[in-house]
């Protein structure tokens, strides 16, 4: 399969781009909710837009009623939200619990509500401030015909208005995902905002009862079904992160061209181009990367997951540089709130801690090596 | 799709049987390359045995057309066979500038008869060229170029010098950029000429680099005569050709040292680290600094793939070559100071057959030219924020 987009992804990514840029602007949607201090920190009309595109159903099964699209795809849809900064319930909602539903019970109770737009799900799995899904402590015991979930969670991203929290726990045969609805008794949620605005909940399981037939998949089988949930947010991850990248490249080298000072336009001078070149290869290299993974992710690849990590953690970097030299370009300006570029370096720094950092990602890289 | 698979079938089949054993083991370095030229060297008939099976079938050129010598190759056909080269780890059957650099343009400025006449030698090696681009004068400054070519009626008489010709002592023919018209604007007065580096008047005299080696000559040129039809492309034009063809070697020098390397470094560099109590490479800032580059040699690996992808289905920019040059060399530049770290005080002797004559430190300062040679980093970066960003200025 050649390493770019086909006819009908490049499809999708027009769709998907006068979408975003219409309806997922950084004006109607970041700074609206943002600035009337909404508890979700999303709004819940676009979901139902994007609901009637289709596009919360685009990993879901055709005989399910999605799409039956692939991680390509997905990382499509991705870049554009980048882009545009657009607060959405589609990576943890669209991707990664999507991905944890696909061929398990649960799919019938959830899935038709995440179709209409209705639903938002969201995962629960770091317990310390930084990512570390191996040392996940939390306890499940059995108890009666189900188990009790005693343990904390945060950076449940949009875990404040979710319905349903995927929570990772340890039960006595092993890892074990569970579909908490978020009305369960004992279940207290923080709905915590961060820098970039959006909403990571911090949440307290105390004895929190669940059926059996809460268990995603089977009970100590959870590690491979994370994984495969984990995989599919980072690598969704790696698009937002380009698309976020890009824009802010974008928008720093249409600045350059723009901004005169000494009589002439301050893209002229070679130590500014330089850097900006250098920082559109780190990016091309990025976006590569992710196409890459996705690929991989889509074929059932065994080398799906090295790719997902290099993806996560390039991606990372090469945004992190476009925000950094964003600012830094754009000087005094770069600072203030009425510019938008601060708002990209925000939610950089959020998108990288999400799932795993570059540091994370690049000894997972090295341990799968075997050094 | 059944084509293809029938031809990944066939083409498996076909390598099992023409590819020689010890033409299946990585090259050790550069001597164990196949150059191919009119007086070859061959380091063992199993190299002779490959490079002709490979070229009795077009394959040498697997995309070139057949009448000159290609394989009439698709892309989709030109990725299997290398898919299924790299899996039985088959070495390149021959390695040339005039596959590499001559060959591209030829194809796209050459006239039918020059086609005809230097494609197929090139695709079954019986000829070695070299490229006389770089002057005393002209390094970055490519185009300020001072080779005279003077027109004298039934042919050309070059006279002037070059620097940096890579195995010139070793060539049987130079592609060559002369100043046609002296009084033309610097970029309007170059043409693109082919000679015989056995033509009187020709010599060369190789440079000994930092490395102990001498891959690059300084080649003089005292009142060469070259027959006329040997000018490709418009006359005065040559810059147009010379352009084309620095972006198919900014492409070779790109994957340079990374290409062919499928692994990780920090595999390769492990064991003769050492491990830790828990099985991690021991020095933890060197294993850190490994990974960071391994996650970058991946990501720029698939950047390659789609690179190429994008170049055969016509999509790429034409200024992406030298983003790939800029970033492939660099990342190769890491990639030695690397190795170098690892390698530690055993890496630093430089003839004892213990560390087989200082290959790896003389690796390590090869490298450093990856980001002068072709157009310095510096020069890729200005072409990217010229023609890709489309930033203002000179």
């Amino acid at each position: 399969m050649p390493l770019y987009l086909t006819e009908d992804q490049v499809m999708l990514r027009d769709t998907a781009r006068d979408f975003m840029a219409a309806e997922g602007s950084i004006a109607s949607q970041l700074r609206k909710y943002r600035d009337m201090d909404c508890k979700d920190g999303f709004g819940h009309a676009l979901w139902k837009q994007m609901a009637e595109l289709g596009l919360t159903g685009i990993l879901v099964d055709e005989a399910d009623g999605g799409l039956g699209l692939g991680h390509v795809e997905a990382g499509i849809v991705l870049e554009e939200i980048g882009r545009n900064l657009t607060p959405s319930p589609f990576l943890v909602t669209a991707v990664a619990v999507v991905e944890a539903l696909r061929g398990t019970g649960q799919r019938t109770r959830w899935l038709p509500g995440i179709l209409a737009g209705e639903t938002v799900a969201s995962l629960a799995v770091d317990e310390g401030p930084k990512h570390r899904p191996e040392a996940i402590e939390m306890r499940a015991e059995r108890s009666g015909n189900g188990f009790r979930l005693n343990g904390r969670k945060q950076f449940v991203v949009q875990g404040a208005s979710a319905d349903l929290i995927v929570t990772a726990a340890r039960t006595n045969e092993g890892l074990t995902l569970f579909a908490v609805d978020k009305d369960s008794k004992g279940l207290e949620i923080e709905g915590v905002r961060l820098a970039d605005s959006s909403i990571g909940a911090r949440i307290d399981y105390r004895d929190v009862e669940v059926d059996a037939d809460a268990v995603i998949g089977e009970v100590g089988e959870g590690e491979a079904v994370l994984r495969r949930v984990l995989d599919a947010g980072r690598a969704g991850a790696a698009s937002e992160m380009v698309g976020l990248g890009s824009q802010a490249m974008t928008m720093t080298v249409d600045y350059l061209k723009q901004r005169k000072q000494f009589g002439k336009l301050i893209g002229e001078f070679q130590s500014l181009q330089h850097r900006a070149s250098h920082l559109y290869s780190e990016l091309e290299i990025a976006r590569s990367a992710a196409i890459k993974a996705q690929q991989l992710l889509d074929e059932g690849s065994d080398d799906a997951e090295a790719m997902v990590s290099v993806a996560k953690a390039k991606a990372g970097r090469a945004s992190t540089l476009a925000v950094q030299e964003g600012v830094q370009m754009h000087g005094g300006i770069g600072m203030t709130d009425e510019y938008d570029i601060g708002l990209y370096m925000k939610r950089d720094r959020v998108l990288n801690e999400l799932f795993g950092d570059p540091a994370y990602h690049a000894d997972k890289l090295a341990r799968m090596k075997g050094y | 799709m059944a084509d293809l698979d029938d031809f990944r079938r066939e083409t498996r089949l076909w390598l099992e049987a023409s590819c020689p054993a010890e033409m299946r083991e990585p090259m050790r370095d550069e001597t164990d390359a196949c150059w191919g030229g009119r007086k070859p060297t061959f380091k063992n008939d199993a190299q002779k045995a490959w490079m002709d099976a490979m070229a009795g079938r077009g394959w040498t050129v697997p995309d070139w057309p057949v009448e000159y010598g290609g394989g009439g190759l698709s892309p989709a056909e030109t990725k299997i066979l290398k898919q299924e080269m790299a899996a039985i780890g088959a070495r390149n059957p021959l390695m040339s500038f005039g596959i590499s650099m001559l060959g591209p343009a030829l194809l796209k400025y050459g006239t039918e008869e020059q086609k005809k006449r230097f494609l197929p030698e090139i695709a079954r090696g019986e000829i070695r060229w070299c490229q006389g681009y770089s002057e005393p004068g002209a390094g970055s400054d490519l185009a300020s170029l001072q080779t005279k070519c003077e027109d004298k009626g039934d042919h050309w008489l070059v006279n002037g010098q070059k620097v940096w010709t890579s195995y010139a002592d070793k060539a049987d023919w130079i592609f060559c950029l002369v100043r046609t018209d002296p009084e033309a604007p610097k970029h309007k007065g170059i043409s693109f000429i082919l000679f015989d580096m056995a033509s009187p008047g020709v010599s060369t005299r190789p440079i000994l680099l930092i490395s102990g080696n001498s891959p690059f000559c300084e080649t003089f040129f005292d009142d060469v005569r070259v027959p006329k039809d040997q000018v490709v492309g418009e006359l005065n034009k040559g810059w147009d050709v010379a352009k084309y063809l620095l972006g198919h070697e900014r492409e070779m020098i790109s994957g340079m040292g990374l290409g062919g390397q499928t692994g990780s470094l920090g595999e390769a560099l492990v064991e003769q680290i050492g491990r830790d109590s828990e099985g991690r490479l021991a020095d933890p800032i060197l294993r850190a600094d490994i990974a960071r580059f391994d996650v970058d040699a991946m990501a720029f690996r698939a950047m390659s793939e789609r690179f190429i992808d994008e170049l055969k289905a016509g999509m790429a920019h034409p200024a992406q070559p030298s983003m790939m040059k800029y970033a492939g060399t660099e990342l190769n530049k890491t990639r030695h100071e690397l190795v170098m770290a690892a390698g530690g005080s055993n890496a630093l002797e430089w003839e004892s057959d213990r560390s087989r004559k200082g290959k790896a430190a003389r690796e390590w300062l090869r490298t450093k030219a990856n980001s002068i040679e072709g157009g310095t980093s510096e020069v890729q970066l200005g072409i990217v924020a010229k023609h890709i960003l489309q930033l203002p200025g000179t």
